[in-house]
């Protein structure tokens, strides 16, 4: 599972209002590179919840908690999103309902969201 | 003149050497340079084009000493490497442009020189798990024993039913393989048992602790070159754990396939035994290609020092195979309730005990319903159905071609992911309910996940487009149906598109039959394997129109009967005919087309016990024309953009309104 995949994802299991962003416990992540493409990127940021992905990353990245002006011009900063976003890869591990504690396993870079039949 | 003429040849190669290295470079990603270094790339020369590994480095060797010759299988180009750059040279100047006499066939072979061979990562092969394969587990004397014991004469076909198929020939001996009710008439063993010769062998496997109890049913195939059997797993409920497959006369390659997607080529000498246990048995398939040559590893007893071990061509001759297997008295209890016709009856009906489902009348039945006819099953054959699905639907990728740079795009029941790829410029994840088709999109790069329809865990209003291609027909109620559309509303931003696909009652539009009528070569539904043309043509002619939704009310007011399910169970539909109620369900036949449906109906065996692979199961609910209209119509905040008829399904774009 790549960041881009975990910011659209949001808990939905029954009665949860408050189910995005997931947390992240990942006991396996890679990076593979993948040709960097700035137009993408800068097309795609909008499309984030930025502070979701700020929180995905924790201390980990140095990404600004708030974006800042003229981000599509600034090639160095592009260059990082598009690292956390396309290249990370969370391979084992799960994502958490931050309302419900329910663990949404990862595996193969795979989350499976199924719910069970109580759950919906 | 001469010299003029000359130049006119050399000028000819030079264009074809110029077109080959572009198409190299664009399909294959290998670039040529035009200094002269070590290595060359070998046009043409290669095991996918027919050529074997002994015809290409006869000729490159006379040029110099070669480091390595790298064959990759189904390429048609090698790559060597010379020790220097002057034999490199002299083998550009002499082979550029010659041609290369290989078997019947002869091919031109272009040379250019490249930087770095390319080489792919060798992974060590693993056989499946409980397979064992035997090298000279008989001797020269007993494989002419055994060969010589078999009678082929028509004489004795009842005794040891013979069956003369089109092309592989079989014979059965302690017990026949029916092929009515796909299993073994245990209380009728055949005149005839296991032949004299084979039980010094069989008494060697005892022995060996290769197998634990004494087969009582062998069957026999013979298979000339060019011949095979389709992948197929044998009837748990037929026959015991272990089954053996003696090898004799030419080597072939048999392949077992995982249903997770995993392959592993087997090489089987003559003169070996295959014993298939556990995983290997009950889970994986196994089937021979049909085809006259094999790519197989070279086993050149004395590799020279800096020789690569490569792949080369292995040309098919007869091979006889023994199968030696035990009848099963009882119920099979394997671990692998997936692939078991003993544990999962309902997927794969007997004939004797058809044990249809009804047409559910409450969520939790629907829930049911679905899971054993559509998630299971898609688990089931994920791979099969995912080598049908490679062609996108044109106005598919019309509609994803429409969308605007940078649109989130998401694909709900994405299957082997065919239109992530479609328009790069978007942002595309996907979601299945089957996790096995889920992994063959992974695999491919997507960014996917697994989710049923009914509960997306996507953020609210946050795509620009869905597209939900061939899904909302597999939901059993009409609420159900609802629910599902009402998701894909859910996700989309306000101003958002997206595009529906579903089956459709109607194959026959507008005069026109559908492809699923007209192909009747393919098995199995939806295979629009569309050519650009053929599939643009037969679809509704003034497809671009879009309907007035009143008219389309009325037309489903009227065809309402037809849904109708007689005795509460659902029926079965006969594939490629058409439709006569709208909920049933839809056989899916594991296995590749028609003409491997005829050739089983002679054979069986281990290598051919094709016709009990198990047929599965796949529950449908047809639309009436309008009937998508009207249903995404409830869903409010929704407009009907435009609705048509796309080879024998009806199709909405909808709009979320601001």
């Amino acid at each position: 599972m790549k960041l881009l995949t975990h910011n659209m994802l949001t808990s939905h299991v029954k009665g949860v209002t408050k189910g995005y962003p997931l947390l992240i416990k990942a006991t396996e992540v890679k990076v593979n590179e993948v040709d960097f493409n700035p137009q993408f990127v800068s097309r795609m940021i909008p499309k984030l919840e930025w502070s979701a992905l700020v929180q995905a990353l924790g201390q980990r990245q140095d990404l600004p908690g708030e974006l800042v002006a003229d981000y599509e011009k600034d090639d160095e900063f592009l260059k990082k999103v598009h690292r956390v976003l396309l290249e990370v890869e969370v391979v084992e591990g799960c994502l958490q309902c931050p309302e419900s504690g329910r663990e949404f396993p990862i595996s193969r870079g795979i989350p499976n969201m199924l719910l069970n039949e109580d759950e919906v | 003149m001469k010299s003029s003429e000359r130049s006119k040849e050399e000028k000819k190669v030079l264009r074809k050497q110029l077109k080959t290295s572009h198409s190299l470079l664009k399909h294959e990603g290998v670039s040529t340079v035009s200094q002269p270094t070590k290595s060359l790339v070998v046009a043409n020369g290669g095991l996918g084009n027919g050529v074997s590994r002994e015809e290409l480095s006869a000729p490159l060797k006379e040029m110099g000493e070669l480091e390595t010759l790298t064959m990759h299988p189904n390429k048609p180009y090698a790559f060597v490497t010379y020790r220097s750059e002057e034999c490199a040279r002299k083998a550009h100047i002499h082979l550029n442009g010659q041609k290369l006499q290989c078997g019947e066939n002869s091919v031109t072979l272009y040379l250019g020189y490249v930087d770095s061979v390319p080489c792919e990562e060798e992974t060590p092969v693993r056989l499946p798990e409980g397979l064992i394969l035997v090298g000279n587990f008989v001797s020269q004397e007993e494989e002419e024993l055994l060969l010589t014991g078999i009678d082929w004469s028509p004489a004795n076909d009842d005794v040891t039913a013979q069956k003369s198929l089109k092309h592989r020939r079989v014979k059965h001996y302690g017990y026949e393989f029916r092929y009515d009710n796909n299993n073994v008439d245990k209380d009728k063993p055949l005149a005839a048992g296991i032949p004299e010769e084979c039980l010094p062998v069989l008494e060697r496997c005892v022995t060996n602790k290769l197998i634990n109890i004494m087969p009582d049913q062998l069957t026999v195939n013979q298979y000339e070159s060019g011949q095979g059997i389709p992948p197929h797993v044998d009837t748990h409920s037929a026959f015991e754990d272990t089954i053996l497959s003696l090898s004799l006369g030419a080597q072939t390659v048999m392949e077992f396939c995982h249903p997770d997607g995993r392959v592993v080529a087997v090489v089987l000498p003559g003169r070996s035994l295959l014993v298939m246990g556990g995983e290997s048995r009950y889970l994986w398939t196994h089937g021979i290609t049909p085809r006259k040559f094999d790519v197989v590893p070279t086993c050149d007893p004395q590799p020279p020092a800096h020789t690569m071990p490569g792949l080369t061509l292995s040309k098919r001759g007869t091979r006889t195979s023994f199968t030696f297997r035990r009848i099963r008295r009882e119920p099979c209890r394997c671990a692998f309730p997936s692939a078991c016709d003993s544990q999962t009856a309902p997927s794969a009906p007997s004939a004797s005990e058809p044990s249809l489902p009804s047409l559910p009348c409450c969520h939790t039945d629907a829930a049911h319903l679905e899971e054993e006819y559509v998630h299971r099953v898609y688990n089931a054959i994920a791979p099969h159905f995912s080598s049908t699905r490679h062609s996108p639907w044109p106005r598919v990728c019309h509609f994803l071609s429409s969308l605007p740079p940078g649109s989130m795009l998401a694909d709900v029941g994405c299957g082997n992911g065919k239109y992530q790829g479609v328009n790069p410029e978007v942002i595309a994840v996907g979601c299945d309910r089957s996790s096995a088709l889920i992994q063959i999109s992974a695999e491919r790069g997507f960014h996917v996940f697994v989710s049923d329809a009914l509960h997306l865990p996507l953020r609210t209003a946050s795509f620009d487009a869905c597209i939900s291609i061939a899904v909302i027909h597999h939901f059993s109620t009409q609420e159900r149906r609802l629910a599902a559309v009402k998701e894909l509303v859910r996700v989309l931003k306000p101003g958002g598109r997206a595009l529906i696909y579903v089956w459709a009652f109607e194959q026959e539009y507008n005069k026109q039959r559908s492809k699923y009528l007209k192909d009747q070569k393919e098995e199995n539904p939806e295979n629009h394997s569309l050519t650009d043309e053929a599939s643009e043509n037969s679809q509704e002619p003034n497809g671009k129109s879009s309907r007035h939704l009143e008219d389309e009310h009325k037309t489903v007011g009227n065809l309402q009967d037809v849904s109708k399910v007689t005795d509460g169970k659902l029926s079965v539909h006969t594939n490629r005919t058409a439709f006569s109620t709208q909920d049933l369900l839809v056989p899916w036949h594991l296995k590749e087309g028609r003409r491997q449906e005829e050739e089983e109906s002679g054979g069986s065996g281990l290598d051919s016990n094709i016709s009990s692979l198990p047929v599965f199961h796949r529950f449908y609910h047809v639309f009436q024309q309008g009937e998508l209209e009207v249903l995404c119509a409830q869903v409010t905040g929704v407009k009907v953009q435009s609705s048509y008829h796309d080879q024998g399904n009806w199709c909405v774009i909808i709009e979320k309104m601001d």
